[in-house]
């Protein structure tokens, strides 16, 4: 655990999480939301939680991204103003 | 707008499927002990997500049919809860969920190697098959009609 990649990982975070929910097009919400979860699954390989790690990147990375964007198919891709 | 084949595509996912497979047994049963279940039937599933972005959904559909979806989703909860049931009826007296000693396994094996054996292959392989089939049954559920009515998946 090494204290200032994890700062920067979090700072990283804090950046796509302010971009995913300020962000129109539905699709580049649903792609930011999807590297979130691949930068918090690092975040939690580094801090030695390789069973988290894992099951994030299988379900958050993996398995909602498929499912949000299966979703999208069926509904308008820009927001309403 | 009909589902279009594409070479690289198919190509890539006719490579990776078999291999993501094989990742998703290995999670499920590869180390005795507990965990990893849940892990290995989001990855199965994973793989039938891949098989149907590449040769579209009635393909995808065929291979994983809806009777199937069914039956592996219950068959998973009654291996794990069947051998729960085995253990109470088979330690008479104390009557434990979940009691892998009173096992006939662990007359030869020992107490620990029927643990790492029952939980690897009975219960992460029941938790997996549960996981896998609601999962994939999700994915069928909401990218099936998107096709008929002309979207993309």
């Amino acid at each position: 655990m090494i204290i200032p990649i994890d700062l920067l990982a979090l700072f990283f975070l804090v950046v796509i999480a302010l971009a995913a929910i300020t962000v129109r097009d539905l699709l580049a919400a649903i792609v930011l939301l999807s590297a979130y979860s691949f930068v918090i699954a690092a975040v939690w390989v580094e801090m030695h939680a390789v069973d988290v790690g894992f099951t994030e990147a299988a379900v958050g990375a993996g398995a909602t991204t498929a499912f949000m964007i299966a979703a999208l198919a069926r509904m308008k891709r820009e927001e309403k103003r | 707008m009909k589902h279009k084949p594409d070479v690289i595509i198919n190509t890539i996912a006719r490579l990776m499927v078999p291999f993501i497979q094989m990742y998703a047994l290995y999670v499920m049963v590869g180390t005795e002990g507990a965990g990893g279940g849940f892990q290995g039937g989001v990855v199965f599933a994973a793989s039938f997500v891949l098989f149907v972005t590449a040769f579209g959904i009635t393909k995808g559909r065929s291979r994983l049919p809806e009777s199937w979806n069914t039956a592996l989703s219950s068959l998973g909860l009654y291996l794990y809860a069947g051998i729960g049931i085995l253990c109470i009826i088979l330690s008479l007296g104390i009557a434990n969920y979940l009691n892998y000693g009173a096992l006939p396994l662990a007359k030869l094996t020992g107490i620990a190697m029927t643990r790492g054996l029952v939980i690897s292959f009975v219960v992460e392989v029941g938790i997996a098959l549960t996981v896998m089939a609601i999962f994939a049954s999700i994915f069928f559920d909401l990218a099936w009609k998107s096709e008929d009515e002309g979207g993309e998946q």
